[in-house]
């Protein structure tokens, strides 16, 4: 077994990091800067999602609804109570998570199929209740006015600014993610995944690790609420229905499940090809559908798994032709 | 092999939808909703500004110049809406942005055209758009108070006192409530009963058994399709004879298509389009809204909405701007705009002021019914 190496992770990170800090200066227009804001808010939460579906085996099908509780948390806080935004920041987190930690309680009992319909049943119920409190989330119509999101003095106020501030985030996020699957707790959530039976066995205490997770998971999702509600200024309950959560679970598995890298592509791979296909104008739904379709049928393993697989092939061929 | 030659085809297809570019065209954008569950609003309004596009540029244009659209579908999603927006003002550099077709989107966009200065002309109801007053932002769909005070109107005169309303929640439904629960005792008349329903809901005789319980003289209920139908039908299964008041939400022919005998007797308010041949000679805007309604109809085979008026409006109102401030600058078609007076479109006649960027007076509406599964005029 191999020592986890926080060093080599370390560095990947800072690699990313600076990729992603340049990409703007390669972009050509402003405009692609917003695809990579929501791209990266996309990302930090299938990253978590990524952590409990792909390395815990957990499903979860009411992830928008932790984003939601974030993103309007941090609303009310700032808007109707007044309060500073990174009090408002803080109770987005912190409601998320322990609501995440109340859910847990009674689902994570559940596995498989019956975990996926619970987890289903809760996302629907909060999105009825951003619909239905009219007077605290504005209702269907939307809630207004937050302010652009500001710290320690400063207002993030021109894209930029914001995508740079996305970009730390997001690295500290995979950051996290990477050491924390080449932790004790990261292969004892690997253990449980493969058989429950055979992890508690080992020791591996399976409810405790199962609710860290899914509590970690959903406190990141609850991070992208919040700072998806200061970048837009406006939420509307749409954003964060059934719809979203699938969507975040299509971001996961076509980037490749139990892959960190992979969520983040997956997570910028669906956020920008809608908008790369609107040159096609009235058929891009359908060449997104083809798109994902095909993805899928020649990438069973997602994107991380299918750039793995063709830097094999491409060394045996290599190999090949050296013995020919 | 074959994704090869697919991903070919795609990037023939992509070469050839480039744009094609004419001498020095005024650019401006639009963001409707033409697909998702705002398609019924989307469809119409694009349809609509290509069709007066086409108008507009065969007249020769404006300034002496054509006229170019970029049309963007939002999906009906507030995220797209807001990366079209992003794009039609870094990338596209438009002078003016047409929609967004809902009040989500528009609400949602707002701060961005008004931030880059330029002017939006949304095509979506909410008050909340135009008030407070943002120098850049405009609207041309007629807002619910209009609506709600048309059918007010109506209630005070055949002499009825005790209204209840049934409204659905959604946006357009809330919005309605919020406006009704305000004006019916500000009218002085007394609000028995405030019931609600769900968008997909399948049948309301529990809230108008409520409602019957409360005996009010009519009952106003706020909804788009199917709900309203709904409505309607369990409304006659009960054997309910208490008048019942429609949205405009619902005013168009699949709503009569929907309700079907259940519709008859009914009353609405509605933009003057829903009926542009059945109003009286002496109706200024009739020959303009009788000439739209038919040459929509001759070229997509599909019967005109109000909705498509909103598109006619925002495009004819941004380009008379232009025309008015002779100058394509986003700033002089804001100053324009402010000071466009009498303006007649098929939404109603617009007149806006630094105070008003709505534009429209209670005219907007009339009221009408439904008889023999056809539209009547009960009230100017």
């Amino acid at each position: 077994m191999k020592r986890p190496i926080l060093g080599q992770n370390a560095a990947q990170a800072v690699l990313f990091f600076a990729l992603l800090l340049a990409v703007p200066y390669g972009l050509p227009n402003e405009y692609y800067l917003s695809i990579c804001i929501l791209g990266s808010l996309n990302a930090v939460i299938a990253v978590g999602l990524n952590l409990l579906m792909g390395y815990a085996g957990q499903v979860s099908l009411g992830h928008a609804a932790f984003y939601g509780l974030g993103a309007y948390a941090t609303a009310i806080c700032t808007t109707r109570f007044g309060l500073p935004i990174p009090v408002g920041m803080a109770a987005g987190v912190t409601l998320a998570a322990a609501v995440a930690w109340i859910v847990a309680l009674p689902t994570l009992k559940l596995k498989g199929n019956y975990l996926a319909m619970a987890t289903l049943g809760f996302g629907i119920i909060v999105s009825i209740v951003f619909n239905e409190a009219v007077d605290l989330t504005g209702g269907p119509s939307g809630f207004v006015g937050i302010p652009r999101l500001a710290l320690f003095g400063h207002t993030f106020e021109s894209d930029h600014g914001y995508y740079n501030l996305m970009a730390v985030v997001l690295t500290l996020v995979v950051l996290l993610a990477l050491n924390l699957m080449k932790s004790r707790t990261g292969r004892a959530l690997r253990a449980l995944h493969v058989s429950e039976k055979a992890a508690s066995s080992l020791g591996v205490d399976i409810a405790a690790h199962k609710r860290f997770v899914f509590v970690l998971s959903a406190a990141l999702a609850g991070l992208a609420g919040v700072l998806y509600a200061h970048y837009l200024s406006f939420i509307a309950p749409a954003s964060f229905g059934f719809s979203f959560s699938v969507q975040l679970v299509v971001m996961v598995v076509l980037g490749g499940m139990a892959s960190v890298w992979g969520s983040v592509a997956g997570a910028f791979f669906l956020t920008a090809l809608p908008e790369a296909l609107r040159e096609f104008e009235d058929i891009d739904i359908l060449v997104y559908g083809a798109i994902l379709v095909l993805t899928i049928m020649y990438l069973p393993d997602g994107l991380a798994g299918g750039i793995k697989r063709l830097s094999r092939k491409l060394r045996r061929t290599g190999v090949d032709d050296a013995r020919s | 092999m074959r994704i090869k030659a697919i991903l070919l085809a795609l990037c023939a297809l992509f070469a050839a939808t480039g744009p094609v570019r004419a001498a020095e065209p005024i650019r401006l954008g639009a963001v409707l909703s033409v697909t998702g569950p705002a398609s019924f609003l989307g469809e119409p309004e694009r349809n609509t500004i290509q069709m007066e596009l086409d108008k507009i540029n065969a007249a020769g244009g404006v300034l002496g110049r054509p006229v170019e659209v970029v049309i963007l579908d939002d999906e009906t999603d507030v995220n797209k809406a807001v990366l079209a927006v992003d794009r039609l003002i870094k990338k596209e550099n438009v002078a003016a942005i047409l929609g967004p077709t809902t009040s989500g989107n528009s609400l949602a966009v707002m701060g961005k055209a008004a931030a880059a200065k330029v002017p939006l002309i949304s095509c979506s109801a909410a008050e909340k758009i135009t008030k407070p007053v943002n120098p850049y932002i405009y609207k041309v769909a007629p807002s619910d108070r209009l609506a709600v005070a048309r059918i007010l109107t109506h209630a005070k005169g055949k002499g009825y006192k005790k209204l209840a309303i049934l409204t659905v929640s959604d946006g357009f439904g809330q919005a309605g409530r919020e406006v009704l629960k305000e004006l019916i005792p500000a009218g002085g008349f007394e609000m028995t009963a405030d019931e609600v329903f769900g968008p997909k809901d399948t049948d309301m005789t529990a809230q108008l058994t409520k409602i019957q319980g409360t005996s009010p003289d009519a009952v106003i209920c706020w909804g788009t399709n199917p709900g309203p139908a709904v409505v309607a039908k369990n409304r006659v299964q009960l054997g309910i004879t208490t008048p019942l008041y429609m949205s405009h939400g619902v005013a168009s022919k699949k709503f009569i298509e929907l309700a079907g005998d259940a519709a008859e007797g009914l009353l609405l308010p509605a933009g003057k389009i829903t009926v542009a041949e059945k109003l009286p000679d002496t109706d200024l805007e009739k020959t303009q809204l009788v000439a739209y309604a038919k040459s929509y109809d001759e070229r997509f085979k599909a019967p005109v909405s109000t909705f498509g008026g909103h598109g006619y409006d925002s495009l004819h109102l941004a380009v008379r701007a232009i025309a008015d401030a002779g100058s394509d600058k986003p700033e002089a078609i804001r100053d324009a705009l402010e000071k466009i007076k009498g303006f007649a479109g098929i939404g109603g006649i617009f007149t806006f002021t630094p105070e008003d960027h709505a534009g429209l007076g209670p005219d907007a509406f009339i009221m009408l019914g439904i008889e023999k599964g056809d539209w009547v005029i009960v009230g100017q």
